[in-house]
């Protein structure tokens, strides 16, 4: 520090005064100067992201369980042992990650599209002048802005077979069923866990689509009503293709959400949920942290990860506008 | 040179503080200050004001320290995997008893042999049951039963009275058939609105409980000799039929009780809705919260003519234990916890606190057990319960069986239940079992 501030000082008076012969120097100095600014941010990186990662794609070629979590840099490696035991589709442990796969991949599209189609009626909506509109909006954010536990435990009330709310209605208010049906058991459980999940993600497709509304001139929509399009016809042909590389993110981000989701079945149905709503998260958790078999657990982890990352680039070369598009 | 060479120093030299951040900062304390991890056994009891003043006295007899810290159950199996992981956690700590095996297979626990166990007062003062659940077969305890439970019987002494039943089943058809009686629709109303048995049929851990106390009436065992799963035998598929039957053809139970997690079946036995309902010790703490006390206590039943290698039990040897872990740098304080936790003062009053069973003998003497209902309960511990499998993968077991089990009662609540169904789902785990392990 002491050597430093007396070279700050002399280097001000030394870069006035100097010759031609440093200025080569200085500009090698200024090349490092960005890598040095970003020299920090590289080495947290590394040990935030990266670090993890590595380490689980090395637990899943080991055999790393309770018996050597220990020592765990000691545990076995067996290689793609655990890869070939989770991809074979009449094993045990593949035929079940294989219709787990199938079910998350239902989930996630059920969820997308509704959680979709509710935030952009919702945005359409409230984009336009109404009184108690600032109302609305705010009413609309609340699945959204309450912690997910809270709220997914109030569904869980409202599954209830005997003291639900849903079967009070279907059943005792307005007679549309004479049998009280179980929805936190059994098949029906998955449908009640895409209910939760949509009503959970909505409100952020709200939020973003509401965004990219505003976005959208005025003029086009005047343009299109002079030449005679209804409503629909300025939704199709204006709103949507405006608002497309929005959309396009929303959907990603949803789907990624979605696909790892984790919180909503495990609040909803506790630590082990039915076997009809039980997402690939659960399944690692449950192979990881309940078996603690990490081996096998990790390398589904990184199978879904592979997977995410497959559809995620084929995603945005699609649908997502390059930057010289833009 | 100029401003670069500082700026990379710099960076450098805060990279190197924020990796610092994570790091253990108390190593290379030498006071005799030990951490005890002890499980949040009630919801309606402050741990720290219970065990704090007992923790005081420890402290005043042997001048060692001890931070007290509790973790609720739902955290404590993922801190115990990240203590024994990280060689950092603490001295002493509470575990599940079911676990005592799987523990015991990290190396990351103290084995009581000999010496250990007369420092902590000697093998005799326990419950010999109560040791049977502390560690695999064969090999020291790696684990020191705390408290204790045991599954019983339940019933409603009112609604048994009104029906003019005067004793509690004794036996499984005695049970099935008293339930049929009590199994009626009260108010004329069409629907039944009062059950002969309430279960938690949602329940995974439950389900894996009674399946294994089943099993061994049946003959059962869930692990063969060698350790590999045989949950799919007649006697575990005879066994899981008895149980779900109780809903499916015995009508018995509530198919809303497929749907039952936690306390439910608890408040039916309360309330009316159920003449009976499987317990724990600490059933009777819960029942007492709802100011319920018409109730009395027996063993959960088995047949009448027992199957040939069947055993007389009604419950597993369940409970809290507690271990010390071999990262410990004071194990001769640890030790002297343990022996001062498992001692008949402080017995007496975490047991009477919890609502939970004495693991040591002389404790049962005290006034303060002086009650039927826990002195059933003490004796369906010592004499009519078997540990649950003491094998690392009872985890995984639990999951599987009472998983089935679970998925087998959603099918009975809504449909019928096949022998080649219950065969099937017990299959399926015994293969995911064997696949894993």
């Amino acid at each position: 520090m002491n050597v430093g501030s007396t070279r700050r000082g002399g280097s001000v008076r030394a870069g006035l005064s100097m010759g031609r012969e440093s200025t080569r120097a200085n500009r090698r100095r200024g090349r490092l100067l960005p890598y040095a600014l970003i020299l920090p941010a590289v080495l947290l990186e590394t040990v935030v992201h990266l670090g993890p990662i590595l380490a689980g794609i090395w637990t899943s070629l080991t055999r790393l369980t309770q018996l050597n979590i220990r020592d765990w840099t000691g545990a076995p490696v067996v290689w793609w042992d655990n890869y070939r035991s989770g991809l074979d589709p009449s094993g045990p442990i593949g035929g079940v990650l294989w219709e787990t796969f199938l079910r998350t991949v239902a989930f996630t599209v059920l969820v997308v599209a509704a959680s979709w189609a509710l935030g952009m009626m919702a945005a359409y909506l409230v984009n336009t002048e109404f009184r108690g509109r600032a109302a609305f909006r705010a009413l609309f954010l609340v699945p959204f802005a309450m912690p997910t536990f809270v709220t997914v435990i109030g569904w869980s009330f409202v599954f209830d077979r005997d003291d639900g709310a849903l079967n009070h209605l279907l059943v005792d208010q307005t007679g549309v069923l004479d049998e009280r049906p179980f929805w936190l058991i059994g098949g029906n459980a998955f449908w009640a866990m895409v209910v939760v999940a949509a009503w959970r993600l909505w409100p952020f497709a709200f939020l973003m689509l509401l965004a990219a509304l505003r976005n959208v001139p005025g003029e086009l929509y005047e343009a299109g009503v002079l030449d005679g399009a209804s409503r629909w016809q300025q939704f199709r042909r204006i709103t949507l293709p405006v608002i497309r590389p929005v959309n396009a993110v929303v959907i990603l981000i949803m789907g990624l959400w979605s696909f790892n989701e984790f919180t909503v079945p495990y609040v909803l149905f506790g630590p082990q949920p039915p076997e009809s709503a039980t997402l690939l998260a659960s399944l690692i958790y449950e192979h990881s942290f309940v078996n603690f078999n990490m081996g096998l657990g990790s390398a589904m982890n990184v199978l879904v990860l592979l997977f995410l990352m497959g559809v995620s680039v084929w995603y945005v070369r699609t649908f997502l506008p390059r930057t010289h598009d833009a | 040179m100029g401003r670069p060479r500082i700026m990379i120093t710099a960076s450098a030299a805060l990279a190197v503080a924020l990796a610092g951040c994570g790091g253990d900062d108390n190593a290379g304390a030498a006071s005799a200050r030990i951490t005890y991890w002890a499980v949040s056994m009630s919801s309606s009891i402050e741990e720290a004001d219970l065990l704090e003043p007992l923790l005081d006295t420890f402290t005043e007899e042997t001048g060692v320290e001890v931070e007290l810290e509790v973790v609720p159950w739902d955290g404590l199996w993922n801190r115990i995997l990240t203590a024994v992981s990280s060689g950092q956690g603490p001295d002493v700590l509470d575990v599940g008893n079911t676990w005592s095996a799987s523990l015991q297979a990290t190396g990351g626990f103290v084995e009581f042999g000999e010496d250990a166990m007369e420092a902590i007062g000697g093998t005799d003062k326990f419950i010999p049951a109560s040791l049977a659940a502390t560690g695999a077969d064969g090999l020291p305890p790696a684990t020191i039963p705390l408290y204790g439970q045991a599954y019983g019987l339940y019933y409603n002494t009112q609604i048994f009275a009104e029906a003019g039943i005067t004793e509690p089943p004794a036996t499984w058809e005695e049970l099935v058939d008293v339930g049929r009686r009590l199994t009626v629709d009260t108010d004329g109303d069409g629907d039944i609105d009062q059950w002969g048995l309430s279960i938690l049929g949602g329940s995974a851990g439950v389900g894996s409980h009674l399946a294994f106390i089943l099993g061994r009436q049946e003959g059962g065992t869930l692990f063969d000799d060698s350790g590999g799963p045989t949950f799919d035998s007649d006697e575990q598929v005879a066994a899981v039929r008895r149980y779900i039957d109780l809903m499916e053809s015995d009508r018995i139970v509530s198919p809303s009780d497929a749907e039952s997690t936690m306390t439910e079946a608890l408040s039916k036995l309360a309330d009316g809705r159920a003449a009976m309902a499987f317990g724990q010790a600490t059933t009777r703490q819960a029942l007492a919260s709802l100011e319920f006390d018409d109730y009395g206590v027996t063993r959960i039943p088995g047949p009448a003519d027992p199957p040939t290698g069947g055993s007389d039990i009604g419950s597993m040897v369940a409970g809290t234990n507690i271990a010390v872990m071999n990262s410990s740098e004071h194990v001769d304080e640890a030790l002297s916890l343990v022996g001062f936790l498992t001692d008949e003062h402080a017995q007496v009053t975490l047991n009477e606190a919890y609502g939970t069973l004495p693991v040591i003998e002389g404790a049962y003497q005290d006034e303060a057990f002086d009650d039927d209902g826990l002195q059933t309960l003490g004796t369906n511990l010592r004499d009519f319960a078997e540990p649950f499998p003491q094998v690392p993968e009872v985890a995984q077991m639990e999951t599987l069986v009472g998983g089935a089990v679970k998925e087998l009662f959603a099918q009975a609540a809504t449909g019928t239940v096949t022998e080649e169904d219950i065969r099937a789902a017990l299959s399926e785990a015994d293969s995911q079992m064997e696949a894993a392990g």
